[in-house]
C-alpha cells in the first residue's frame, strides 16, 4: 500500500521524501506559490503556499508529506489570507501593472487574479528602489522584485554562477549583484542564463524582446495560473 | 589594511564560518567595512562578495559606510524611555553637536539608537564602540562628550561609566548555591552519563528561553542521531527587551554554565561547543575567555577531561546586533558566519544544526540548571515548582519598581508576590516575557509564573499608572519592525504595516475602521509568519487590545474614514511651484462633519463640482 495524504478531502498518494507541494502537484492539485519552482531547492519565504496540516499552518513547498496528514488548502480563510499576503507583496514594491512589460506573463499578477484581488487593501510603501539598466542584454528593475530568490538559486544551481544575492534586513531587504561596481554589467550574467529568465515578475527582463507578444495574447490572458502552473510543473508518479 | 585583514583571516584559518567574527574586527578597527576589505576577504575566504555584503547589511553593528571613531549607540528599550532616555538623547546630541543617525563632520563621533542592550536595571544605557555604558545622566554625558572631544582612548575613560552591577536581590534554588568548579562533571562521571541524563529527565527541566521544550528529550534525541559529529550551543543572545539575567549568569556563574555545556557534551557525544554571546555583552568577552582558559588548565575542557576520556572545548562567538539570532536556527546560521535567517523546519537542529550536524541549542539558564541538577540530582529540582513547570525561574525585573534586578522564584509564584518583593506599587500592568510575551493588567496579578500560565524567558517589566500603554505598544511594535529579518512576506511587510497602523492610531489619525484593520493585520502576521519573531510580533497589540480596547478607541476620530496620508502636505510641492499660499491652495484633511475627504478644492480645480 502506498502512503497517502488528504488534501481538502481528496486522498492522494505520495512518495517518501516528497513535500506536500510535490505530492499535490503530482496529483494535479494547485497550491498558489511564487517563490517555489520545482527545479530549485524550496525556499519557503513567500508564504502563499501556506496550508493547514493537521490544524497547523505550514508552507507546502518545504513541509514533508507524511502518511495520514489532513491538509486543508482551498478554505475560505486560507484563500482570504493568501490574497492579503499577495496584497502585501504589491504594496511593498512599486507594481504598476498597466505600464509593465511583464503584464499578462507575470506570476504575481496572475496569482492576484486567481485570488480575486481587486485592490491593494494595505497602504502603499512607495519605496525608493534602484533600477539597473547597465547590462547590454538584461534589465534589472528592483521596483518589481518580490525577494523570492529564484534568480539567486537559478544562478547558483543551474548556471553555476553567483550573480544575485539578497541583502539587508526586514523591510530594507533588497537584491544585490556580484560585481565590484555593484552593477549588473560587471557581473558574469549572460542573457542565456537561467537566472535571467526565472523572475516571476518583471524585475529581470531581457532587453529588446519587449512587446514581441502583444498584450492580450500572453500566458495569463487566456489561462489561469493554476492551469499553467500544473501543466508546467506536473510530474506524474514514476516519471 | 591589507596586512591587518590578512592576519585576521589567517587567525581564523580562512574559514567562512568566521566571517561575522572577522567583520566585527574590521568594524572595530576602521569603524566600517571598507570596499578593499570586502574584495580581499572575498578572495581569502573564497566566498562571493555578495555573501559578505549581505552579512554586513544584516547586522546592526556592521556598516558599509564610515561611522565615527566613537560609535555611540543609545538603547531604545521601553525601560530606557521610562528612565528619561528621550531628553538625555537630545541632550547628548546637542552636547556633541550631532544629529541622530549621523556621523559628525569631523568623523570623530556617530550617534544612533539601538535595541535593548540588556541593562534595563541600570539604564538609561548605551554602547560606545560596543562596550556597555550604564546609568547615563547629564553629568555622565558631559563627561563622555569631553572625553570624545579630547579623543581619549576608551581604556582611559573612567571605569564608573562602564560599571555593570549584578543586582541580585532574591537568589533561589540555583543562585544561592555556587557549585565548585568541576563538581557537576565529577558527579556526572561518578553517577554515569546515562544515569545523569535520567536525573535531568526526572528533574523535569524545560528550556529556559521561553518555549519550554523538555531538556532531557532534546539531549536524548541528539544523542541518538546517526552522525558522529555533534555540537553543543549555548544561546546567550538574550535580545528580548527587558531581559538581562544571562548577563548576570555569565558574569557571576559562568563556570556552572560551561559545566552544564560540558555535561551536555558528555551526554550527546559532542567535541565542540559554542557560546553565542550577543554583541551587546562584549564587556563580558575577555572575562569569559579567561574562565575558559582556566578550565582548560584545570583539565575541565580539552583533552581527556577529568581523566574520563572526554574531549570537549568551547569557543565564544559574538553576535553583532540582531534580535532574530536568539531564534535557534537563525543563531546557527549566524554561527556559520551568515545572516541570521531562520531555517525551514523540519529538519530541526537536533538532527541538522551547525554545519548540518546534530546540535543542541539551549539557553544559558538551562545549562546552569543542568549543572546544578548533575550535582544535586533530579528530585532536588523537581520537588520545587508546579506539576508542569519544575524548579525555579530567574527573572530580570525592570521598570517601575524600587529595586530592579535579578530575582529567582519557584514556578507557581504569583505575580503579586513578585511585585511585592521588588517594591512595585500603583501598578498598571506588567509585561511578562518581553514584547513577544503578554501584557497583563492589574486585575490579573494573582496569575502565576509557569509554562501553563505565564511563560517567560525572564523579562518582567513593571508599569505604574503614570504610564501610557499605547506608548509601550508603539515602542514594541517599532522594535519588531526593526528586528524582522525580512525573509518571509507576512513578517517583512506585516511588521512594517503594523508600525504604520499603530503610528496612525497613536498620532490621532485613526478612524472607526482602523482598529478592525489593525486586528486583522495582527492575525495575519501571527498566523503566517515563518518563525517565532513574526508569530509574536503582534502580541503587544493583541494583548492590549484585548484588555484596553477603550484606550485605542479614545484615540480615534469621530469619522468613519481618514486617509493614512497627509492630503494637504502632499500639495506642498505644487504650492511652491505655483507660488500660491492662499486659503484656496490648501485642502482640509477631511470634511469634519462627515466622512468625505476634500472640503475646499480651489475653484480652478473643482472640475464638475
Amino acid at each position: 500500500m502506498s502512503k497517502t495524504i488528504t488534501i481538502d478531502g481528496k486522498v492522494i498518494p505520495f512518495e517518501e521524501g516528497q513535500t506536500i507541494m510535490e505530492a499535490a502537484t503530482a496529483a494535479g492539485i494547485y497550491i498558489p506559490h511564487l517563490c517555489h519552482q520545482p527545479e530549485f531547492t524550496p525556499h519557503g519565504s513567500c508564504k502563499l503556499c501556506t496550508v493547514k496540516v493537521n490544524g497547523r499552518n505550514c508552507s507546502a513547498c518545504t513541509f514533508p508529506a507524511m502518511d495520514g496528514q489532513d491538509v486543508l488548502s482551498e478554505t475560505e480563510e486560507l484563500i482570504d489570507d493568501r490574497r492579503k499576503i499577495t496584497q502585501m507583496l504589491f504594496v511593498e514594491g512599486n507594481h504598476l501593472c498597466p505600464g509593465c512589460e511583464k503584464t499578462g506573463n507575470c506570476q504575481l499578477q496572475a496569482v492576484a487574479y486567481h485570488l480575486n484581488m481587486l485592490d491593494n487593501h494595505f497602504p502603499l510603501f512607495y519605496p525608493d528602489r534602484e533600477v539597473d539598466a547597465s547590462h547590454p542584454d538584461v534589465m534589472l528593475d528592483r521596483n518589481r522584485c518580490i525577494l523570492c530568490t529564484l534568480c539567486v538559486r537559478a544562478s547558483q544551481q543551474k548556471d553555476g554562477k553567483n550573480v544575485f544575492a539578497v541583502s539587508g534586513r526586514g523591510i530594507h531587504k533588497h537584491l544585490i549583484v556580484n560585481s565590484d561596481s555593484g552593477l549588473l554589467k560587471d557581473t558574469d550574467l549572460e542573457a542565456t542564463d537561467r537566472a535571467a529568465h526565472i523572475c516571476p515578475t518583471g524585475a529581470i527582463l531581457i532587453k529588446r524582446t519587449g512587446y514581441r507578444v502583444p498584450i492580450g495574447e500572453r500566458i495569463y490572458d487566456h489561462k489561469e495560473i493554476d492551469q499553467v502552473s500544473l501543466e508546467a510543473e506536473h510530474v506524474k508518479h514514476g516519471e | 589594511m591589507r596586512q591587518f585583514i590578512q592576519d585576521i583571516a589567517e587567525n581564523s584559518h580562512y574559514r567562512a564560518t568566521h566571517l561575522l567574527q572577522i567583520l566585527r574586527q574590521v568594524q572595530s578597527r576602521y569603524h566600517y567595512i571598507p570596499e578593499e576589505a570586502i574584495a580581499q576577504l572575498s578572495g581569502l575566504l573564497n566566498i562571493p562578495r555578495t555573501q559578505i555584503i549581505s552579512v554586513i547589511e544584516f547586522y546592526s553593528f556592521l556598516h558599509l559606510t564610515p561611522r565615527g571613531q566613537y560609535e555611540l549607540l543609545i538603547s531604545d528599550s521601553i525601560t530606557d524611555h521610562m528612565l528619561g532616555k528621550k531628553d538625555l538623547f537630545d541632550y547628548l546630541a546637542k552636547k556633541l553637536d550631532i544629529a541622530v543617525g549621523e556621523v559628525r563632520k569631523d568623523g570623530l563621533v556617530s550617534l544612533d539608537n539601538t535595541s535593548c542592550t540588556g541593562m534595563c536595571d541600570q539604564g538609561p544605557a548605551g554602547l560606545v564602540n560596543g562596550y556597555a555604558l550604564t546609568r547615563l545622566d547629564c553629568a555622565g554625558i558631559d563627561k563622555i562628550a569631553e572625553l570624545i572631544n579630547q579623543q581619549k582612548p576608551l581604556n582611559e575613560w573612567p571605569s564608573e561609566l562602564f560599571q555593570v552591577d549584578d543586582n541580585i536581590y532574591k537568589p533561589g534554588l540555583l543562585l544561592s548555591q555556587q557549585i565548585e568548579q568541576g563538581a557537576a562533571l565529577k558527579s556526572a562521571f561518578k553517577r554515569g552519563i546515562k544515569e545523569t541524563l535520567k536525573e535531568i529527565d526526572y528533574s523535569g527541566l524545560r528550556g529556559r528561553g521561553g518555549a519550554g521544550f523538555k531538556t532531557a528529550i532534546k539531549w536524548q534525541f541528539c544523542s541518538e542521531e546517526q552522525q558522529a559529529e555533534r555540537y553543543v550551543v549555548c544561546n546567550a543572545d538574550e535580545g528580548e527587551p527587558g531581559t538581562f539575567k544571562d548577563r548576570v549568569l555569565l558574569n557571576s556563574y559562568a563556570d556552572q554554565v560551561f559545566e552544564g555545556m560540558t555535561v551536555c557534551a558528555a551526554i550527546i557525544g559532542a567535541r565542540q561547543g559554542f557560546l553565542y554571546l550577543r554583541g551587546e555583552y562584549l564587556h563580558l568577552h575577555d572575562k569569559l575567555q579567561t574562565i575558559l582558559d582556566q578550565r582548560r588548565q584545570n583539565g575541565l575542557l580539552g583533552n581527556n577531561i577529568l581523566g574520563a576520556g572526554l574531549y570537549f572545548d568551547i569557543e565564544i562567538r559574538l553576535g553583532a546586533g540582531a534580535y532574530i539570532c536568539g531564534e535557534e536556527s537563525a543563531l546557527i546560521e549566524s554561527l556559520e558566519g551568515k545572516a541570521g535567517v531562520p531555517r525551514n523546519r523540519p529538519p530541526y537542529p537536533v538532527t541538522q544544526g551547525y554545519l548540518g550536524k546534530p546540535t543542541v541549542v539551549n539557553n544559558v539558564e538551562t545549562f546552569l540548571a543542568a549543572a546544578c541538577i548533575a550535582v544535586n540530582g533530579g528530585d532536588w529540582f523537581a520537588s520545587i515548582g508546579t506539576e508542569k513547570s519544575k524548579g525555579t525561574k530567574i527573572l530580570s525585573i525592570s521598570g517601575d519598581c524600587a529595586q530592579p534586578g535579578i530575582y529567582e522564584y519557584p514556578f507557581g509564584t504569583t505575580i503579586q508576590t513578585v511585585l511585592n518583593d521588588c517594591g512595585a506599587s500603583d501598578v498598571l500592568g506588567v509585561q511578562i516575557g518581553g514584547p513577544s510575551g503578554t501584557f497583563i493588567s492589574n486585575q490579573e496579578l494573582e496569575r502565576k509564573l509557569a509554562f501553563e500560565d505565564l511563560a517567560t524567558g525572564g523579562s518582567f517589566i513593571v508599569f505604574n499608572s503614570s504610564r501610557n500603554i499605547l506608548d509601550v505598544v508603539h515602542n514594541f511594535t517599532h522594535f519588531f519592525a526593526h528586528e524582522s529579518c525580512g525573509f518571509c512576506t507576512p513578517c517583512r511587510v506585516g511588521t512594517s504595516l503594523l508600525k504604520k497602523q499603530i503610528d496612525k492610531i497613536v498620532e490621532g489619525h485613526g478612524s472607526a475602521g482602523d482598529i478592525v484593520a489593525l486586528e486583522e493585520l495582527c492575525q495575519l502576521v501571527k498566523n503566517y509568519s515563518h518563525c517565532g519573531l513574526g508569530q509574536t510580533a503582534a502580541n503587544p497589540i493583541l494583548t492590549t487590545l484585548e484588555r484596553y480596547l477603550g484606550l485605542y478607541e479614545n484615540q480615534l476620530k469621530e469619522i468613519s474614514f481618514e486617509p493614512g496620508f497627509d492630503l494637504d502636505g502632499a500639495l506642498e510641492i505644487a504650492r511652491r511651484m505655483a507660488n500660491r499660499y492662499d486659503a484656496g491652495a490648501h485642502l482640509a484633511q477631511t470634511d469634519e462633519s462627515g466622512s468625505r475627504p476634500i472640503a475646499s478644492l480651489p475653484p480652478s480645480l473643482a472640475v464638475g463640482e
